[in-house]
């Protein structure tokens, strides 16, 4: 059934459901909505990385025009969640005003509320604090000794085989790689809305991946009713992980809200975007690589330290790929975590996956050029056809396929292999490739489906959409499923009180809210069969019976079909509505369920001045069926642009003196802007996964990133010899580094 | 107006603004008063009232009389007062482009103009695109070409992709990324909205 609704599925590719309100400005983020009396919040930050506040005064701030309210830890009225002890084996957490304890640079230390945002500002200038300082460590290369092993349970160690099999291989490869901080940089300024419209009932609007996962804590820490927890966020301005948790601003502003006892909302700064709402921590890797002179892989040992916060445990998976990717009998990983005083990480897409991918996918590289053998054909030789971690089969997998697709598409047979050997005019010209891989996810949720008599399919999940084209993806499904057109479904997420859904996170929203989607449709069709049942279709059985056009009606019989609305308004019914939980069967746990990328780029260097530039890019996404054709190629596109960023401009540079960042704007923190980015190629498999979801449909927002920054180090090595392990790719690398 | 009238009409409503404000302090506060109210800075306070500046501004074909605080952006103006948020606040500080909009033609960051920088001044936002029900051909184009992902870059980038037409600076795809690179997206739709402005250009219609 899936295949008749998704491949004999003749509408053309649509336009994004909300592209309308996107371009005429009426699509609404948190901070564009406006309560009776709102006032506005502008936070106090601590210039001091750690130690405790030793004396605050807020005296001048409180005096100052419009001024309403400072709360700081000194005022705050009481949450009841953070008077409970901190969750096992993740530190003490960040109370915010709770104590006078400083953990970072940056850290909130009061909150002014004023009538207008100037005001605000101003008076949040005259707040003085004295603080007792404390030595603090803020440098990861200077403190690598002081890593520790994960308290999260499995995630220090691996073994397959034998350990460091790879140093008794026949041809060895020991390389060590690093990624800076990298900041996630959403165009929109995190921020929220709070509201109590009664001592025991708080609105919010506000910027979240999850909507429930936001009215879950604000429920737990003021010990509210989940009812009485509302938040709303239709529209949400890029996120990429920062939204996945609920920030101690975001509590702070809801400490104030209930303190004045009139909305408030606080918009975050760009500089506090750097130390407010996590970001991709650094990561210094070991890969150790063996293989047989004929290519076969035998040993991989990968190891890892990633940053975290001294008040809370992040891990990620930095070492995920490296068990699963390669055919490989013998693989080791170690994963510790260095904890030092500054915010703690957040998943940025890609998460770990994108750093490990780096390490990964630079040193088969490196091996492939070793060993005299093409890199597309070393991973051929490596393919993995079963998951060698788990001993089971591959839902779906189509990386060969992909090698052929990307390589076909930039000409990769056509350059001359030699490093260094290609020119264009004063540029050397470079080729390279990489894989990525993340697990295609399927949670469950709950979709609301009502048809009315007025022709009108409405559809309702508590879902976010960060910007990948959720709304557009659910109205396609369900456009293909019930035979309507996009103009007459609306997909209504982004609210607390619709069926709940998981957070948008992990490449997962399309399985697990579609699947409901699904799930819900299909319901729909069968209450409309009964309908229609009682009068058209006695004794005909569910094979009999098509969906299309807005129609239902019996199959090879057009006469007998009968619009929607009409058989509503037949039965006097004005609307039938089902409510649909959807979630993964428990025989899809028999099989490992993976998205995969496979990259490829060219590269043009400079050699004089170092400069590198990214003039082609395909990537090819093995994601099982394409739901959305346009927001699908988006989501490759911008994978790819991240990656830019990632492989050579990203770095949050921190001056270990005072423990702050010194590029904390986009002036001196760059990301890739229209100039550094050309044409991208995005291509899909497009094969249904027979496991994951009735779609056949895997994610793939992650896969987008990751290996995207070892394709760019890959060309840039083949354009001019030089192996740079170290992002970003910045010229004075390029200078530095000498040519193999 | 000329640029020497502007200044003159700042300096003369400034000016009256002190006068007026003055007479109803000497009027209205006895000494006591006065002392008391230097105590609870009520000074300040009454100084926050009255410290606005009167403001003429045609936004989006629309004239405004407004009394503004004169470190008001002419991004805050819109977003906060105006309730015009189609216009972003991506850092505040004239590098992302969110804010972009048209003054007297030209495209500015909204948020490096104060809002009493632009006194008898026309300004189009991305509200003001569109005639009724029929979006702006730059409006369409974005969507057809799928130019954006969370959307939140968009008007910044609508608004100037259309300047960037307008200007000149569209005459190759090279050329329309060197002059579009003040709009950051960080969703990564570059390609996408280079596509949109190559294909308005060469409609060669009226912007």
């Amino acid at each position: 059934m899936e295949k008749q609704f998704f491949f004999d599925a003749d509408t053309p590719d649509p336009d994004r459901v909300d592209g309308r309100a996107k371009v005429t400005g009426s699509a609404r983020y948190f901070a564009e909505y406006t309560l009776p009396d709102m006032t506005y919040g502008v936070l106090v930050t601590s210039p001091v990385t750690k130690g405790r506040i030793k004396a605050l005064d807020t005296k001048a701030a409180e005096k100052a025009p419009g001024v309403i309210a400072v709360l700081s830890h000194l005022n705050k009225p009481s949450v009841p969640g953070y008077e409970a002890p901190p969750a096992e084996g993740r530190g003490p957490g960040m109370r915010i005003f709770y104590t006078d304890k400083i953990y970072f640079n940056g850290q909130p230390v009061a909150l002014v509320v004023a009538d207008s945002f100037e005001r605000a500002t101003y008076a949040a200038t005259l707040v003085r604090a004295q603080y007792e300082k404390e030595e603090f460590r803020t440098d990861f290369d200077a403190n690598l000794d002081k890593a520790v092993a994960p308290r999260a349970p499995g995630a220090a160690e691996y073994k397959r085989g034998n350990i460091d099999a790879y140093k008794n291989a026949e041809v060895q490869l020991e390389s060590e790689y690093f990624i800076p901080t990298e900041m996630h940089n959403p165009m929109e300024l995190h921020g929220i809305l709070a509201h109590w419209e009664s001592p025991e009932k708080v609105i919010m609007y506000a910027k979240t991946q999850g909507v429930k996962a936001t009215q879950q804590t604000v429920t737990n820490l003021f010990k509210l009713q989940a009812q009485n927890v509302q938040v709303f966020s239709e529209f949400v301005g890029g996120a990429f992980g920062i939204a996945l948790r609920t920030w101690p601003h975001e509590v702070a502003t809801v400490m104030a809200a209930k303190m004045v006892g009139k909305p408030v909302k606080l918009v975050l700064t760009r500089e506090q975007m750097f130390t407010m709402v996590g970001y991709r921590p650094q990561a210094k890797q070991k890969l150790g690589m063996g293989a047989t002179k004929a290519g076969i892989l035998t040993g991989i040992t990968h190891e890892a330290i990633g940053q975290t916060a001294t008040y809370d445990e992040f891990t990620e998976g930095i070492v995920n790929m490296t068990k699963f990717m390669y055919a490989c009998p013998n693989v080791n990983t170690r994963y510790k975590v260095l904890p030092l005083d500054v915010c703690v990480p957040i998943w940025m897409r890609g998460p770990g996956e994108a750093t490990g991918a780096f390490a990964l996918e630079s040193a088969m590289d490196e091996m492939a050029y070793r060993l005299g053998i093409d890199p597309v054909e070393f991973r051929i030789r490596n393919y993995a056809e079963t998951d060698p971690q788990r001993n089971q089969p591959f839902s779906s997998k189509y990386v060969k396929e992909a090698y052929q697709m990307g390589a076909d598409k930039i000409g990769w047979s056509k350059r001359n292999p030699v490093p260094g050997s290609m020119k264009n005019g004063d540029w050397q010209v470079g080729y390279g490739m990489s894989t990525g891989v993340f697990t295609a996810g399927r949670g469950g949720a709950t979709v609301r489906a009502v048809i009315s008599d007025d022709g009108m399919l409405l559809l309702q999940s508590a879902v976010s959409d960060i910007g990948p084209g959720t709304g557009t993806a659910m109205v396609k499904i369900a456009s293909d499923l019930m035979g309507m057109p996009f103009e007459k479904i609306r997909f209504e997420l982004g609210n607390s009180s619709l069926p709940p859904a998981p957070s948008q996170g992990g490449s997962s929203t399309l399985s697990t809210v579609g699947s409901a989607v699904n799930d819900a449709c299909l319901a729909l069709q069968e209450q409309l069969a009964i309908l229609a049942g009682q009068k058209t279709f006695a004794g005909k059985t569910k094979q009999d019976i098509v969906f299309s056009n807005g129609r239902i009606g019996l199959k090879n019989e057009p006469a007998s079909a009968i619009g929607y609305a009409e058989l509503l308004r037949q039965n006097n019914t004005p609307a039938v509505e089902v409510t649909k939980d959807s979630r993964q069967g428990e025989a899809a746990r028999k099989y490992s369920i993976y998205s995969f990328s496979i990259h490829f780029v060219e590269v043009n260097v400079h050699p004089a001045t170092g400069v590198v530039k990214v003039t082609k890019i395909v990537s090819v996404g093995d994601a099982g069926t394409i739901v959305s054709a346009k927001t699908a190629a988006s989501q490759m596109i911008g994978g790819a642009v991240g990656g830019i960023g990632m492989a050579l401009t990203e770095e949050a540079i921190m001056d270990h003196r005072f423990g702050r960042y010194v590029n904390h704007n986009f002036a001196d923190y760059h990301v890739p802007v229209h100039a550094d980015v050309p044409h991208v190629e995005s291509l899909f498999i497009n094969k249904p996964d027979p496991i994951i979801n009735p779609m056949g449909a895997k994610g793939m927002g992650e896969i987008a990133l990751i290996g995207f920054s070892a394709a760019v180090a890959n060309a840039v090595f083949h354009a001019t010899g030089k192996r740079i392990r170290s992002l970003p790719i910045t010229p004075d690398k390029i200078l530095q580094t000498k040519a193999v | 107006m000329s640029d020497k009238n502007k200044s003159t009409a700042h300096n003369d409503s400034r000016r009256n603004f002190l006068r007026q404000s003055s007479a109803l302090t000497a009027l209205a506060i006895a000494p006591q008063a006065v002392l008391k109210a230097a105590e609870g800075k009520m000074d300040e306070k009454i100084a926050g009232y009255f410290e606005k500046m009167p403001l003429s501004i045609e936004v989006n074909g629309k004239m405004h009389q407004l009394s503004v605080e004169p470190r008001v952006t002419l991004l805050d103006l819109l977003r906060e007062q105006l309730h015009l948020t189609g216009s972003k606040k991506g850092c505040d500080h004239g590098q992302c482009g969110a804010c972009t909009v048209h003054v007297n033609g030209s495209r500015i960051n909204s948020c490096l103009s104060l809002a009493v920088m632009n006194e008898g001044k026309k300004i189009t936002t991305i509200e003001g695109l569109a005639q009724g029900d029929k979006l702006h051909p730059m409006q369409e184009a974005f969507i057809k070409h799928d130019g954006f992902q969370c959307g939140y870059c968009t008007p910044g980038q609508i608004m100037s992709a259309i300047a960037c037409i307008k200007e000149g600076h569209a005459n190759s795809e090279a050329e329309i990324r060197e002059y579009m690179s003040g709009n950051i997206c960080r969703c990564g739709a570059y390609p996408n909205i280079v596509d949109a402005i190559v294909e308005v250009k060469n409609a060669g219609g009226k912007l």
